[in-house]
């Protein structure tokens, strides 16, 4: 019995603690995309400022409320603009900064093959 | 041409770089959020100072007037200044106050009032600071005016005589 008891307890109190190690993932990975705007230069997750620990209570509940990744970065930069995400998203403004090392890889890649593969 | 292309392209790149670092330099590194105007005011629940009752914002700001939205704390400095503003503003029949009283305890809130005079309709508590958070602000002081639901106008930081005269022109 004792045994069975036992058992029954890991069995309901391990999946419980997993799921919040989970949520304690998701939330540092996002806080660290979040850009504390008191203490630029630093991630909401690395800050201690007034500011980044509402954030990260924030954070905490739209995680709970069952949010996504994606969603919970929508709604931060609903209100404070593009500029609170570390990570610039791909949009009209950003094409230029995304595809550009694509650009000097191929155009680098180009070249070093015209000079050194073809000629020869 | 093609030895004269290469050396070129190198000057140009290097000009590109040098203005785009040029440009960058006179630019400030602070960053400011964007100041949006003519939104929305926020639809969430909130616990009010006085009562300690749960209501909806939009219950708040539900009257045709203007309504000046101050987040404060009795632990900032700049809102003392502010504060005397504030207190000449609400003579103006137009316009409504309301506060949010920022990561604050009641008692030195209500200290700080007794002090300086309530220029505030209704208060908002928060604690934590996630209202604010709401609002898009992330600091105090910070203020809002807004008519019909809607936010007009947003001020960063504490009232100058400036954007007190704008705001006096604003509800008139």
């Amino acid at each position: 019995m004792k045994i069975f008891k036992l058992f029954l307890i890991i069995f309901f109190i391990f999946p419980i603690n997993s799921l919040k190690a989970d949520n304690e993932i998701l939330k540092n990975k996002i806080t660290k995309n979040l850009r504390c705007l008191i203490c630029q230069g630093q991630s909401v997750y690395d800050s201690d400022s007034e500011f980044a620990n509402s954030l990260k209570i924030v954070v905490d509940s739209k995680i709970d409320e069952g949010l996504s990744e994606k969603q919970i970065y929508s709604y931060f930069q609903s209100k404070y603009g593009e500029w609170i995400l570390y990570d610039p998203l791909f949009n009209r403004n950003t094409y230029f900064l995304w595809l550009l090392p694509l650009l000097i890889f191929f155009v680098g890649g180009a070249i070093i093959f015209n000079k050194f593969i073809k000629k020869p | 041409m093609k030895n004269k292309l290469l050396p070129f392209s190198i000057v140009l790149i290097f000009i590109t770089i040098f203005i785009i670092f040029y440009k960058g330099l006179q630019d400030t590194n602070l960053y400011t959020p964007e100041v949006k105007t003519n939104y929305e005011v926020p639809s969430v629940s909130v616990e009010l100072f006085d009562s300690g009752k749960i209501v909806n914002t939009l219950e708040i700001f539900n009257t045709d007037k203007f309504y000046l939205l101050n987040i404060w704390s009795s632990w900032c400095v700049p809102c003392r200044q502010e504060h005397l503003i504030l207190m000449d503003l609400i003579k103006n029949d137009n316009l409504k106050i309301i506060g949010i009283n920022y990561k604050d305890t009641k008692k030195n809130a209500k200290k700080f009032l007794e002090e300086l005079g309530n220029p505030y309709d209704k208060i908002i508590f928060d604690n934590d600071g996630t209202n604010a958070i709401e609002w898009g602000a992330y600091g105090v002081p910070e203020s809002f005016l807004i008519n019909k639901n809607k936010i007009i106008k947003k001020y960063i930081g504490p009232f100058s005589k400036e954007s007190m005269e704008e705001i006096k022109l604003f509800i008139k």
